[in-house]
């Protein structure tokens, strides 16, 4: 049964869509408009939303203190590194678990979100002596283990959801028909899943993107990525907001042009089998 | 060669022992059709057969050589499955070359000869269609296109035609038929459809919980099953059974007696009965008819013709020769 929409609820629920949107977008716009403000402007009391005196000499002050592209290569390498072995492990491992379950597979898949429910400074001391210990620090090698390790079980649940999609016997119709292991993943599962996994590496490339625990504790500078670059504008003293700002947005510029590009994409990932 | 020996083949799911011991022999070129109710493991049997399940305890023997631990892609069979089973992301000429091209064979050959099966199969139409702009049928010739390119030791069927509606169903069946007559390959079948059965095998099998209840031909199965199962399983509609004094007038503790060997009269035979319903099919006429020999009503066939209606009276008589009969254990009396 089709539900009327009324024209009252209509607006109600635009009105409503659009207030909520704001409130989210609220901190990106402030951020944005911060950026091109004065220090002093940027904490004036009552607070100046459009009518200050736009400037671009924060962004001048940042390229001239620090190498933006050096943090922006790090950032890239770390969540495309971290998110391509990522995929090279939860692959299997979903197509194991949605193809070949057994009792304990769901106990598996819980347990291992489970580990997300850990507190990340929980296992700071030990990660961090094991860092030390193999030299690691402040290298990209170990940040990509560590990005990939945490993200691990988002990539393999949504797999998972993925791949339960499709129905079991076109992976057996390719067995027959003479396909391998490999060939049987790379030539039938994975094209037939191209839009999932799209979405798996979108989200996993913004969860590494923004991951800041880690980065900002193993790295000092040689791997630092754009979130150690943000902080290194907040000071203990003097004024830094607007600094700050215009650090904050040349750091999610990249994945904020990347994610409005796919965003279709993203929404469908992360919907995807609720509506079924 | 498509010779297929299963020995003492077992498979149990955990606990639940869905085929306890099974010994067959499928010979090169035969169709062979299992048959059996729901649940008794007819599909678990062709998917042991062909590698996608592994066997509990036994060995399957295929030409000759000891296939029981080698994977699907291995054992040179090809499978058409109930839903199809189609590549969705492949058209159909790329679905057709796929086994071939998982052979390594080289382009050229491959064009030739998926070409050769689109033609064959009337597909040369849609050859560069995806399965979702398909009908059916369609879908049904590509996956059979599918099987046939590689010219494997045999075809696996796990009721191919049941997706379909009756009357493509009666085509395909005959294209399957000429198929088997043309390459002269093993093929072996699961379907619920007596008719397929009866028409398209040259050896039937009749399972039940796991066990073969009897292997032969259709006619073998027809006109002498073993047990009362098979004689109420093969035959459609079903074989009538009786037990007690009608039973024991043929020294048996059941008869059995098929609708087409019941002769009907409206004057005069050896049970009386009143029709119950009466189903018109055009060329004959099923009358269901109640009688005191049975609690359940007898089923008789009728010519087409025959004016008769619910609530008539009717004589039935048996034509002695074609009464089967049956001992406590539901085994048959020869
Ligand atoms: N993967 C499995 N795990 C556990 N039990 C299974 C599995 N596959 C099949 N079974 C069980 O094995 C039995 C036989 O199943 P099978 O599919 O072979 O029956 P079938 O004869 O093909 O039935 P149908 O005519 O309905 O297709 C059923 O009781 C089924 O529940
Ligand atoms: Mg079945």
């Amino acid at each position: 049964m089709a539900r009327r929409v009324t024209k009252g609820r209509k607006i109600v629920t635009t009105v409503l869509a659009w207030f909520v949107g704001l409130v989210i977008f609220f901190p990106i716009l402030w951020t944005f408009l911060t950026s091109f403000k004065t220090e002093l402007q940027a904490i004036s009391i009552p607070p100046v939303f459009v009518a200050f005196d736009w400037t671009l000499e924060n962004y001048r002050t940042i390229q001239s203190q620090s190498n933006y592209l050096h943090f922006m290569l790090n950032s890239v390498y770390l969540s495309l590194g971290s998110t391509a072995l990522g995929l090279i492990f939860a692959i299997p491992a979903a197509w194991a678990m949605a193809f070949s379950p057994t009792k304990r597979t769901k106990d598996v898949l819980l347990w291992m979100l489970s580990t997300k429910m850990l507190p990340a400074v929980g296992v700071l001391i030990p990660i961090y002596l094991l860092f030390v210990r193999f030299g690691l620090l402040d290298s990209r090698l170990g940040l990509i283990v560590v990005l990939f390790l945490i993200n691990l079980p988002i990539i393999v649940w949504m797999l998972y959801t993925y791949f339960k999609e499709i129905p079991g016997e076109i992976l057996e119709a390719a067995r027959m028909d003479g396909a391998g292991l490999a060939k049987e993943i790379t030539q039938v599962l994975a094209p037939m899943a191209v839009p999932g996994i799209a979405s798996t590496i979108l989200l996993n490339v913004i969860l590494s993107w923004n991951e800041a625990f880690w980065t900002l504790n193993l790295t000092t500078s040689n791997a630092a990525p754009l979130t150690a670059f943000i902080a290194s504008f907040s000071s203990p003293q003097g004024n830094f907001y607007a600094k700050l700002s215009a650090a904050s947005m040349l750091a999610i510029a990249p994945i904020l042009i990347v994610g409005w590009f796919s965003q279709k994409q993203l929404v469908r990932g992360l919907t995807f089998g609720a509506v079924k | 060669m498509g010779q297929i020996h299963l020995e003492k083949v077992r498979k149990a799911f955990g606990e639940a022992v869905i085929i306890p011991e099974l010994d067959l022999q499928i010979e090169d070129g035969e169709f062979v059709v299992f048959v059996g109710p729901s649940g008794c493991g007819k599909s678990t049997l062709l998917r042991l057969i062909a590698g996608l399940e592994d066997v509990t305890g036994g060995q399957i023997v295929i030409d000759g050589q000891d296939a029981t631990e080698l994977p699907p892609a291995k054992r040179g069979l090809a499978m058409v499955f109930q839903s199809y089973a189609l590549y969705p992301h492949m058209s159909v000429r790329k679905n057709i070359a796929f086994p071939l091209k998982m052979a390594g064979m080289d382009q050229a050959e491959i064009n030739r000869r998926v070409d050769y099966a689109a033609k064959t199969l009337n597909l040369d139409n849609y050859i560069d269609r995806r399965p979702a702009q398909l009908s059916g049928g369609q879908r049904q010739r590509v996956a059979i296109g599918r099987a046939i390119v590689r010219e494997p030791a045999a075809f696996l069927f796990d009721e191919p035609l049941s997706n379909l509606d009756a009357a493509l169903r009666v085509g395909m069946r005959l294209e399957i038929s000429e198929l088997h007559q043309r390459l002269k390959t093993t093929m072996v079948y699961v379907t619920h459809d007596q008719v397929e059965a009866m028409t398209m095998a040259d050896k039937i099998v009749v399972l039940r919980a796991g066990h073969i209840e009897q292997v032969g031909s259709p006619l073998e199965l027809y006109s002498a099953p073993r047990n009362t199962f098979v004689a109420g399983f093969i035959g459609s509609p079903k074989m009538n059974q009786l037990g007690g004094a009608e039973a024991a007038r043929y020294n048996a503790e059941t008869i059995g007696i098929r609708p087409e060997h019941l002769r009907l009269s409206t004057t005069e035979g050896t049970w009386k009965g009143t029709v119950k319903v009466s189903e018109h099919l055009g060329s004959d006429t099923f009358l269901h008819v109640e009688s005191p020999v049975h609690d359940e009503p007898l089923t008789v066939r009728a010519d087409g013709e025959f004016p008769v209606h619910a609530g008539d009276v009717v004589y039935l008589t048996p034509e002695e020769d074609k009464i089967h009969r049956f001992d406590a254990k539901g085994l048959a009396i020869r």
